[in-house]
């Protein structure tokens, strides 16, 4: 068979964070893989989260992954040229009653188990110092002095512009159709033709259980839109993240003034359209806890209202590492509304499988059988 | 909890009135939701509650009686104040009133969402005292209010003789009147009159209108536009009749026509035509103003402009669709009832070429210079967007990542038209190419306090942890 003008080192299915990530790693090691983008870099998940660089909270499978992110972000100008935006402002989970803070208390114990350090728990005192503005009843918290939040599209761009100058091509509307291994090659039809490559990689955000079911290992991802609000721009009063132990928020004030209130109440996806539908009884459950929080906002316009597909998984953490049904191909998809942290170390931990095999992370828990194991023991 | 209506009809200006009017008197049970105190539109603001100096603004400006009389005795359920920041392809609909918020879940929507002005961008133009001519009539309309001190009216369109002659009327003598129609307009618009003398009633009453304003100074083919001014407004300046002017003034009111109200249609996702003569986007609409959502249909400016008159017949074509698909009406009826209506229609459409080509927009405006502010919520300058798209920008969904123009409280109602045009010019190609902003819910701002009245506010969240 002749050598096909569109050979490349790997297929990258999906030109979100993860992909991109995965694809300037692969370039580093002089690889040189192909990111094929149904529709533009960052459109999705990636581009339409919180900008949450968040440890705070995070399932125990996922703690040595985010510790391990977070140092990546701390010098992401090292890796590609750019902050993204990056601010360690600090993230904090606020306790509403003292049953809330012992909560946190057993979860901060429960991290340090585990041999982090991260999680610290502050007192009424130190929150009231940290966030002035918030309401009197407010117990204390767990806090997370060295995570912060970063502006997505601009992290987004910065991984697809390094990735680029290293030699990865990637292909803005391009829409892979079918992907199938033969005599050795990944070959992945599309509507701009076709492409091949001996390694596949299935970044493919919520479209990513598609890719996996062609590999024959179908795996219970759901489509969900997670909604953000922006509000108009109010005088600077809050520097950290703010979430809550006992409801659902994200809560953050940018540097022009403007609000960011999100969490995880859910409007509906449409993966096939790339539509979104808000629910706006979701969002007043969220107007209603900023108000608890802070009353003195009940004042404050909402200018926009959105929300991205996300790829949820049922046990709430992603698919990372090699398929277990096909050669040459592996995972990073399913982040549940939370992979934007984890982006700059999944890029890591994709470029370890494909070049050695092997992750230096513990990715155990993230392997794509678990979803078969469980049906067969069930 | 929604509050479910067979018919909801959204705006009451001419298209809405007649809409809710039509479907009411079939035996629909109506609801007419309107953001204004009163109904009757831009066009018919004030006229409900009866505001002195009606004479003033002339014999057509009384023709909205009928229409207002009509949706009252047809027993339509007219809500005012309420302000719909939200429409959604399953007809489910948000709006604040009286701090409240209220829900209502529709079998059938009409939007009569109208037409605002087309935003006339150049140097200057955001300064205090200087505000569109509609903004200017509004005033006039709901509260009488003349202006103080010296008026300049500038631009191009039918509104600006209209409302030169409705302060002559009321006793204020403009300025100046600075118009922008490039020169040839009318050559180029000529083999389009015969169309437009099937509506000579158009053509009679701008003719008359001419005529009327001869006392005010008046400046043709004007270009260059400068509004000056530190703090606020201090002088209209401009190139003319082979010189500089330059007329001092402490308010400036800018027309450049008007174009259809989008955020609706464009935030329930529908597709959108290019019209490359009136440069504007307008829903794609079928047969009696529906669109491609099963249930929602556009009636009047907010479809494409065409007038009071013809937004009116719009109006009651869609009401009477409405009352067939509801089972109200039927086929055969509805067909007699529309068959007088899509006749006058058809005229009444006859003279909008004409008066399209001949008050199309000057590019200058389209496009403005570099230094000129565009996106006045985010302070982002023509030449900005030009250098982004050198830097690979192709449409206005990108340049929010850029430099946030749409991004703020107007929800890019005020730079849309302009940032799609410049960057189509920059690109070389048409704005259809180009396309528009994504317009996200709200389209109204709410404040995160109306927002939390929402009642029936079960919890939804499925993603504890997520950020």
């Amino acid at each position: 068979m002749p050598k096909s003008p569109n050979h490349y080192d790997a297929l990258i299915v999906g030109g979100g964070l993860q992909g991109l990530s995965s694809a300037v790693h692969l370039a580093l090691a002089g690889l040189k893989p192909l990111v094929l983008e149904k529709d533009y870099p960052g459109r999705h998940a990636s581009g339409a989260n919180a900008g949450g660089v968040r440890r705070l909270g995070r399932d125990p499978a996922e703690v040595p992954l985010s510790v391990a992110s977070l140092k990546i972000w701390q010098a992401l100008e090292d890796l590609v040229d750019d902050s993204g935006g990056f601010v360690a402002c600090g993230q904090i989970k606020i306790a509403e009653s003292e049953a809330e803070l012992e909560g946190l208390c057993r979860r901060a114990e429960a991290v340090r188990a585990l041999g982090f350090e991260h999680e610290e728990v502050i007192r009424a005192n130190e929150l009231k110092e940290l966030v002035p503005a918030l309401a009197g009843s407010c117990v204390g918290g767990l806090i997370c002095r060295e995570d912060g939040a970063a502006s997505p599209f601009r992290t987004v761009s910065a991984f697809r512009r390094k990735a680029e100058a290293l030699g990865a091509t990637v292909l803005p509307g391009v829409a892979v159709a079918t992907v199938k291994r033969q005599r050795g090659l990944w070959r992945a039809e599309t509507n701009q033709g076709a492409f091949e490559a001996p390694s596949l990689i299935n970044t493919a955000g919520a479209w990513g259980g598609r890719i996996a079911e062609q590999l024959g290992e179908p795996v219970p991802l759901t489509p969900k839109a997670p909604m953000l609000m922006i509000t108009e721009r109010v005088a600077p009063f809050l520097t950290p993240v703010l979430g809550c132990a006992g409801r659902v928020l994200s809560f953050k004030q940018f540097d022009n003034g403007t609000l960011l209130i999100g969490g995880g109440h859910m409007g509906r996806a449409e993966p096939e359209t790339n539509r979104t539908e808000i629910d706006f009884a979701g969002l007043a459950v969220s107007s209603q806890t900023v108000q608890a929080l802070f009353p003195q906002l009940a004042g404050v316009k909402v200018n926009r209202v959105w929300a991205g597909i996300e790829g949820v998984m049922p046990d709430q953490i992603p698919v990372i590492g090699a398929s277990a049904t096909e050669e040459g191909a592996w995972h990073a998809f399913g982040f549940s509304a939370h992979g934007f942290q984890l982006g700059p170390v999944v890029g890591r931990i994709i470029a370890e499988l494909v070049l050695e095999g092997r992750s230096s992370l513990p990715i155990e828990p993230f392997r794509i059988s678990r979803f078969r194991e469980a049906a067969a023991a069930a | 909890m929604s509050r479910a209506v067979p018919l909801l009809v959204i705006g009451a200006g001419p298209a809405g009135l007649a809409a809710a009017a039509a479907a009411a008197e079939a035996g629909v049970e109506v609801v007419l939701l309107d953001n204004q105190a009163n109904p009757g539109g831009q066009i018919y603001r004030g006229l409900a509650a009866g505001g002195a100096g009606r004479e003033a603004l002339g014999a057509d400006y009384l023709k909205g009686l009928p229409l207002l009389e009509g949706a009252r005795h047809a027993g339509v359920e007219q809500v005012s104040g309420a302000s719909v920041w939200q429409v959604s392809r399953e007809r489910q609909v948000h709006a604040t009133r009286e701090g409240k918020v209220e829900a209502w879940q529709a079998e059938r929507l009409i939007l009569a969402t109208g037409a605002m002005e087309r935003p006339m961008p150049f140097p200057g133009w955001t300064l205090p005292g200087v505000m569109t001519a509609g903004a200017g009539q509004i005033l006039l309309k709901a509260s009488g209010l003349l202006p103080q001190g010296r008026v300049v009216l500038a631009g191009s369109g039918p509104l600006l003789f209209l409302l030169a002659n409705q302060y002559l009327s009321a006793g204020v003598t403009p300025a100046a009147l600075v118009e922008t129609t490039p020169g040839g307009r009318l050559m180029q618009s000529l083999n389009l009159l015969p169309g437009a003398l099937r509506a000579p009633a158009y053509l009679t009453k701008g003719m008359g209108l001419l005529r009327a304003i001869r006392r005010i100074p008046r400046y043709r083919q004007a270009r260059d536009l400068q509004a000056e001014g530190g703090e606020a407004l201090e002088a209209l300046s401009f190139t003319a009749q082979g010189g500089r002017h330059r007329v001092a003034c402490d308010l400036l009111l800018l027309h450049q026509g008007v174009v259809p109200n989008l955020q609706m249609t464009r935030a329930l996702g529908l597709a959108h035509d290019w019209d490359g003569r009136a440069r504007c986007w307008r829903p794609r609409l079928g047969a009696w103003g529906e669109s491609e959502i099963a249930g929602i249909a556009v009636a009047g400016d907010g479809g494409g402009i065409v007038g009071a008159a013809a937004s009116a017949l719009q109006g009651r074509l869609a009401g009477l669709q409405a009352a067939h698909r509801l089972g109200a009406l039927s086929e055969a009826e509805r067909d007699r009832q529309a068959a007088p209506l899509q006749r006058a229609l058809a005229r009444e459409r006859a003279a909008r070429p004409f008066l399209d080509q001949l008050y199309a927009p000057d590019e200058a405006f389209l496009a403005p210079s570099d230094e000129t502010l565009v996106c006045r919520c985010e302070e982002v300058r023509a030449g900005q967007i030009r250098a982004w798209v050198g830097l690979g920008c192709l449409g206005p969904n990108q340049t929010k990542s850029f430099g946030r123009p749409g991004m703020g409280p107007c929800q890019g109602r005020m730079c849309g038209l302009t940032v799609s045009e410049i960057i189509a010019k920059e690109r070389g190609v048409s704005p259809a190419e180009v396309g528009y902003y994504r317009i996200r819910p709200p389209i109204l701002p709410v404040t995160l306090g109306e927002l939390a009245t929402l009642e029936d506010s079960t919890d939804h969240a499925e993603v504890p942890e997520s950020l």
